[in-house]
């Protein structure tokens, strides 16, 4: 086996992987969201709802666009780089992520479709059925990918048969408590990034003193929303972190950069591992925090990482630092949301210029979250792609040459800098531009199942496929 | 179960043929008019479906992942550098779409990406059937091939012919959904696309006989197997004359009963092989437990599958409009 190709191919799935998460993140909270705003407009029938709608449905378009084309690419991934991983754990991963395909892609490209071109061919009931149904299938596909993920990260139900794991307990695999911790955290986590990505907006026009009406719908739904769910959040986490100390002892050692058994254990809140020497440099540790966090308890014996032999240890360095960033993150949305929604409910919120300022600047957290979340996660799992049963090494296509391996990281590279590039600037285009002049829509919108060439004809050449897109 | 499996796939792979099959067909006859109006009104007839369409590819590799985990493991290493120009393609061509009327002074960056990525895209899934009727070099499970085995004369052939038949498919879709003089160019296009698509089938058809003397004996033991080949023929009669007689909703179905016929005769010919003369069904197929909770999917949801297809087909029926304004 060669080992450039290996790292190569590591840095190709990452990569891949990093880049198409940002897109889910994004589009499954604002589908949930699509769905609550054609709701409330056909309960009030108050035409800011509609406007803030169609306005976002554009950005959706867009990045649901990107999340499409780079989620094609994590079907055929498993199996070009990683073919002995998708050979022994293709009866288990395989049902899994078909599970996810059946019961999501379709479900969301159909009705996709109509959200976006059908507005005027089907009847208002319809469509708002059709919003629920893409806010349903992204969660749906979310569902099945932490399934999943969390198989791999805590492998349970199967036995091994012929050098395959073969299932033999589904009910463990679908409904054991490591994904029903996993799954909310993600969701979460979706619903955050859409509810920062809108409230940013939101305060961005009025910092700009525009689209006073529907800044206002934004600002607040996002922020009210964030304020309730990142505490929901915190506690997921926790919930998270928990699995992880009983499940991968290792790894929850290197998130709290802990070399050597402690009784009780302090917490390390910040430090630079060195894990030639194994220790920490600049360390600032609280004492006994480590045991109340692992164990809820002021005695316990917390696990080192030299208990663990070298080849079985993760690195240390990433997992302890992008821990730290996720939950910097989480504490600074927490606080924003908080003081945001506050000051929305006391009625001064738009008189703060610097804290409209920084929820503007606050939509990148969300991601940086969501990414560094899942590097902690994925880069704590090492050395195994299966934990504790198939190393990540053992996992690649035996036959996978640097050369190939190098021509498709540098391909991947180069397509997805060009198309984040032009999505990036298109999207930024749109929210620039903001909700204006999104409500020209001609009476017969109303007229259920009626031909796209009769209601373009003449009312407004507005109605084509390609604008209605736009 | 594993049959069940079996026809599942073959559904599914046939749909995407079809389905995708004439939208990237029409991203490569997006290359023939000089206009936007009339690009736009060709982009307008896949614009609601397209991404549905695309979806059948992923459900094909989820079932053969699920399903038959040792033929993709197989198949996907092989292809390699081939399933990376594929998805390259598909992933210009998928953006393409919502990008190109977001562009203005770029938007030629997106017909190139749109033309260019339906073509790399389409020569792939060609030369990958190419490739594997030919044979892969595999050794006891194992591809040996290295970056480029993968790759004959034959393959590239085929390439090219699944070009011809998905441009065909695309035409007789333009013909379906589109007026004026698209339609019309359509229609001078299918005479000369069918012909191509036909020679070309024909070719591979006694090349496989001739290639593989399994596959010869297996016609000539079942004389009734050529019932597939007759189907085609009957239906490029079908589509010649309701060619020539400009009924618009039938050569699309004529082309798709030729696929079908085509797709037929060629798993006949290589069953019980899912690789060719290497790996059998069976010998490919999960475990029963993975089959059996797989069950659900297929018996419930896969039906639903269809049945959002259908839907989105049947509220995107119709002609679009043949002359749109550009809104810029």
């Amino acid at each position: 086996m060669d080992t450039t190709a290996l790292l190569l191919s590591r840095i190709q799935f990452a990569f891949t992987i990093s880049f198409h998460i940002i897109f889910p993140a994004f589009t499954i909270g604002l589908a949930a969201w699509l769905a609550v705003l054609e709701a409330l407009f056909l309960k009030t029938g108050r035409p800011a709802y509609r406007i803030v709608f169609e306005f976002w449905l554009k950005i959706f378009g867009v990045a649901f666009g990107l999340g499409v084309v780079s989620g094609i690419v994590m079907a055929f991934q498993f199996g070009t780089n990683w073919s002995v991983l998708s050979k022994m754990s293709g009866p288990i991963q395989g049902p899994l992520l078909s599970y996810e395909t059946f019961t999501a892609f379709t479900l969301e490209a159909t009705f996709f479709g109509v959200l976006v071109y059908g507005r005027t061919r089907v009847p208002p009931w319809f469509y708002l059925f059709s919003t629920a149904m893409v806010a349903l299938g992204t969660t749906f596909s979310a569902f099945w990918i932490m399934v999943n993920n969390s198989w791999m990260q805590v492998p349970v139900g199967y036995v091994l048969e012929n050098g395959a794991f073969v299932p033999n307990n589904w009910t463990r695999i679908v409904f054991n408590s490591v994904v029903w911790s996993r799954f909310p955290h993600m969701l979460l986590a979706a619903y955050l990034t859409g509810a920062f990505c809108v409230a940013a907006t939101g305060a961005w026009y009025l910092l700009r003193k525009m689209y006073h009406a529907e800044a206002h719908i934004m600002l607040r739904m996002g922020l009210f929303l964030a304020a309730v769910l990142v505490p929901a959040q915190i506690f997921f986490g926790h919930l998270n972190g928990d699995y992880i100390h009983e499940y991968q002892p290792a790894k929850f050692a290197a998130i709290e950069g802990r070399w050597h058994d402690e009784q009780p254990a302090g917490e390390v809140l910040i430090a630079i591992p060195d894990s030639t020497a194994e220790t920490n440099w600049y360390e600032v540790k609280i004492p006994i925090l480590g045991s109340i966090i692992g164990s809820m308890s002021l005695t316990s014996k917390e696990v080192g990482l030299t208990d663990f032999p070298p080849q079985d240890r993760p690195p240390v360095l990433i997992p302890f630092f992008t821990f730290r960033i996720m939950v910097g993150c989480g504490l600074v949305m927490l606080g924003l949301a908080w003081l945001g929604s506050y000051l929305s409910l006391k009625g001064g919120l738009e008189r703060s210029r610097l804290l409209l300022w920084l929820i503007f600047s606050s939509f990148p957290l969300p991601f940086i979250a969501t990414l560094t979340g899942w590097y902690t996660a994925e880069v704590g799992r090492q050395p195994w792609v299966v934990y504790g049963v198939l190393r990540t090494a053992d996992a690649m296509t035996p036959f996978l040459t640097t050369r190939a391996a190098t021509i498709s990281l540098v391909v991947f590279c180069a397509v997805y800098t060009f198309i984040f590039s032009f999505g990036t600037l298109y999207i930024y285009q749109l929210l620039r531009a903001g909700p204006a002049g999104y409500l020209i829509e001609p009476p017969s919108a109303a007229v259920p199942n009626r031909p796209m060439s009769l209601a373009s004809e003449g009312v407004a050449p507005k109605h084509t496929y390609a604008d209605a897109g736009e | 179960m594993v049959m069940f499996w079996v026809s599942l796939l073959a559904i599914s792979i046939l749909l995407y043929v079809l389905l995708d099959g004439f939208d990237l067909g029409i991203g490569m006859l997006v290359a023939l008019p000089n206009s936007e109006a009339r690009r736009a009104a060709m982009l307008n007839a896949v614009l609601p479906v397209w991404d549905g369409n695309e979806t059948w590819l992923v459900v094909t590799g989820v079932i053969l992942w699920g399903a038959f985990p040792n033929a993709y493991a197989t198949l996907f290493s092989a292809f390699y550098l081939p399933l990376l120009v594929m998805l390259a393609g598909l992933i210009l061509r998928g953006v393409a779409f919502e990008f190109r009327h977001r562009a203005e002074q770029t938007r030629w960056i997106w017909d190139v990406s749109f033309i260019g990525g339906s073509f790399a895209a389409t020569f792939i899934q060609g030369l990958t059937v190419g490739a594997l009727v030919e044979g892969l070099p595999i050794t006891n499970g194992e591809y040996t091939g290295g970056d480029f085995g993968w790759f004959s004369p034959f393959a590239v052939l085929c390439g090219l012919g699944l070009c011809l038949g998905y441009a065909l498919l695309g035409a007789c879709w333009l013909v379906k959904k589109c007026d004026g003089d698209i339609r019309a160019t359509a229609y001078r296009l299918i005479p000369y696309l069918s012909v191509g698509l036909l020679v070309f089938l024909i070719v591979v058809f006694f090349y496989a006989l001739a290639e593989n003397l399994q596959v010869m004996g297996r016609w000539l033991e079942r004389p009734y197997l050529f019932v597939f080949p007759a189907i085609g023929a009957l239906a490029s009669a079908v589509l010649a004359v309701s060619v020539r007689y400009r009924r618009d909703d039938l050569p699309f179905t004529m082309v798709v009963l030729i696929f079908a016929s085509a797709f037929g005769a060629l798993a006949i010919s290589f069953w019980p092989y899912m690789i060719p003369f290497v790996l059998t069904i069976d010998e490919a197929a999960a475990p029963q437990s993975s089959l059996g909770f797989m069950l659900w999917e297929g018996v419930i949801v896969f039906p639903l599958m269809l049945l959002y297809t259908i839907i989105s087909y049947t509220v995107f029926r119709g002609k679009v409009p043949s002359t749109p304004q550009i809104h810029h």
